[in-house]
């Protein structure tokens, strides 16, 4: 099966024409938008011409041009062919699309690339490798954290931003004493990770998972 | 989505400024409603301000004992305040109800008070609704209503404002503090900032055109224990059928609010007054004339005995 030296055409090649050919610039922008648009102010785009966006991804800067429609996902997906962060519902439903934006887990569909200016962004390319996998990677595969494996880039980057948040202090809906250090236990974990579903139901390997590198008993 | 154009504010006169240019253009800070609603192409602004550089993400004290917190704080960070989760609990339960991990950590104070309702007639832009087409009627009623308000409704509208953050807020008396395209400061009392539906359920605030919020500010903690229970479908990340906030003493006084049952954020200030008498006589007055549908006459037996609760948890914890 991982012989793609053997194919003309792989899956993510295939993928990385799609995206080339919508990356012609787009024009028919310029007619839905008002004749005059307002006066440039310190940064403002003009109707229908790409903005231009500067992020750090995966620790290697990058300086894009996108219609400022173009979501942070779409961005990473289809700008920089970083297509381990999944697009599943697109409206912050399902957490597919989960990765870290300086620091921080969110949901990267809805924010647009044009407001991650400077930002940070770390997705599941940048956790690990596969000679190198990130602590939480190695956890799933040992635990079988998954079934088709759609919504694990965005289960590993949201765990990741989760035991940080606890680390944090952060307290949760079922943290008993909002003014104590939260523990880790397996309820405070289905609580946190409430925002990235698995339609293959996986969650309690999941929670194994992430046990083992949060150091809980599940 | 419609195309639109965008900038980028650096101070609120520059954003102020801005949306004095463009008539009809929107501030953007976290972004997690509104991009949601023009994916839908039910909001279309054809001008985007992103004000996440404002600098409003401070939580400072006030010389009145209380809080002012920036429109900009997260609701992860307002959630996780230490002064808030002293002392203003309820405000740290109920943003901790709400949304998921990564939506708290986009999310901001002002955006979440500007939240715009879940009804699914206003999302399915295939059916008539007055808030998103105004005159063109309402498909909740006559429709499927389980999830909507049973009080302050009105013919045009019986839609719910949908945040948790909110409904404490409400009960904590808060003010939001706003600028205007002119420059002028006000304190919008909290209680006169959502408006009931009327005729008019499309104006849903006491904002004005280009009015910025920069500010909620608290008065001065209450003490007292503070809980906020929120009934829902499923046990995490789910909108809320009925929620209670309090705030109680332990002779039994205290404060009440609502979420899930109206417009906006209900709070009956006269119905405090009967929490030593319980849960019944209090629901009496905080649901006076209420209208539920025949889906959701429920939420009336729900709201009274998820108060009974509140009101056992404040008993059990004295």
């Amino acid at each position: 099966m991982n012989h793609p030296a053997e194919f003309t055409l792989s899956r993510r090649g295939l993928l990385q024409t799609g995206a080339a050919s919508l990356a012609v610039p787009v024009q028919l922008a310029a007619a839905a938008t008002p004749a005059s648009p307002p006066a440039a102010a310190a940064e403002s785009s003009r109707a229908g011409v790409p903005m231009s966006v500067n992020l750090t991804v995966n620790g290697k800067a990058q300086r894009l041009a996108v219609d400022p429609r173009t979501t942070l996902l779409d961005a990473l997906r289809e700008h920089l062919h970083l297509t381990g962060t999944k697009k599943g519902c697109d409206h912050g439903q399902c957490g597919a699309c989960t990765v870290i934006v300086n620091g921080r887990r969110i949901n990267s569909c809805l924010t647009l690339a044009v407001m991650q200016e400077g930002s940070e962004v770390t997705t599941i390319e940048g956790l690990g490798q596969p000679d190198n996998l990130h602590p939480l990677q190695a956890a799933f595969v040992k635990h079988d954290g998954y079934q088709c494996g759609y919504c694990t880039p965005g289960q590993i980057c949201s765990a990741v931003g989760m035991l940080q948040e606890v680390k944090q202090g952060i307290p949760s809906h079922v943290t008993g004493d909002l003014t104590a250090q939260p523990l880790l236990s397996p309820s405070e974990m289905r609580e946190r990770m409430s925002g990235n579903i698995c339609r293959c139901g996986a969650y309690s390997n999941i929670i194994d998972a992430i046990s083992e590198v949060g150091g809980v008993k599940a | 989505m419609k195309a639109f154009t965008f900038e980028r504010a650096a101070s609120p006169a520059q954003a102020l400024a801005a949306a004095a240019r463009a008539p009809g253009a929107r501030f953007i800070a976290g972004g997690t409603n509104l991009l949601d609603l023009m994916k839908l192409e039910i909001e279309t602004p054809q001008h985007l301000i992103d004000v996440n550089g404002l600098g409003l993400d401070k939580i400072e004290a006030t010389p009145e004992g209380g809080l002012r917190i920036g429109a900009l704080v997260r609701n992860t960070d307002l959630a996780a305040d230490a002064r808030v989760r002293r002392d203003y609990g309820v405000l740290s339960r109920a943003l901790l109800a709400g949304a998921s991990g990564q939506l708290r950590n986009q999310a901001t104070t002002a955006g979440n008070l500007l939240q715009r309702t879940r009804c699914p007639y206003f999302y399915d832009t295939a059916q008539p609704c007055n808030k998103r087409q105004p005159g063109s009627g309402c498909a909740a009623l006559g429709g499927i209503s389980r999830q909507h308000a049973v009080v302050g409704s009105s013919d045009a509208c019986i839609a719910t404002h949908p945040s948790d953050m909110a409904v404490a807020m409400r009960l904590l008396d808060a003010g939001v503090e706003t600028m205007q395209p002119n420059g002028a400061r006000r304190t919008i009392p909290i209680a006169d900032f959502h408006r009931l539906p009327g005729n008019t359920p499309h104006i849903e605030t006491a904002l004005t055109a280009g009015e910025l919020i920069t500010a909620v500010t608290l008065p001065a903690p209450l003490g007292g224990k503070h809980i906020y229970q929120k009934v829902r479908d499923r046990s995490s990340y789910a909108f809320a059928l009925v929620s209670v906030a309090a705030v109680l003493q332990p002779d039994g006084t205290g404060r009440v609010a609502l979420g899930g049952v109206a417009h906006r954020p209900w709070r009956v200030e006269a119905a405090d007054q009967a929490l030593p008498q319980g849960a019944k006589a209090t629901t009496a007055l905080l649901l006076a004339g209420a209208r539920p549908t025949e889906h959701n006459a429920f939420k009336i037996t729900l709201v009274e005995r998820t108060l009974d609760s509140v009101l056992a948890a404040a008993r059990s914890r004295a």
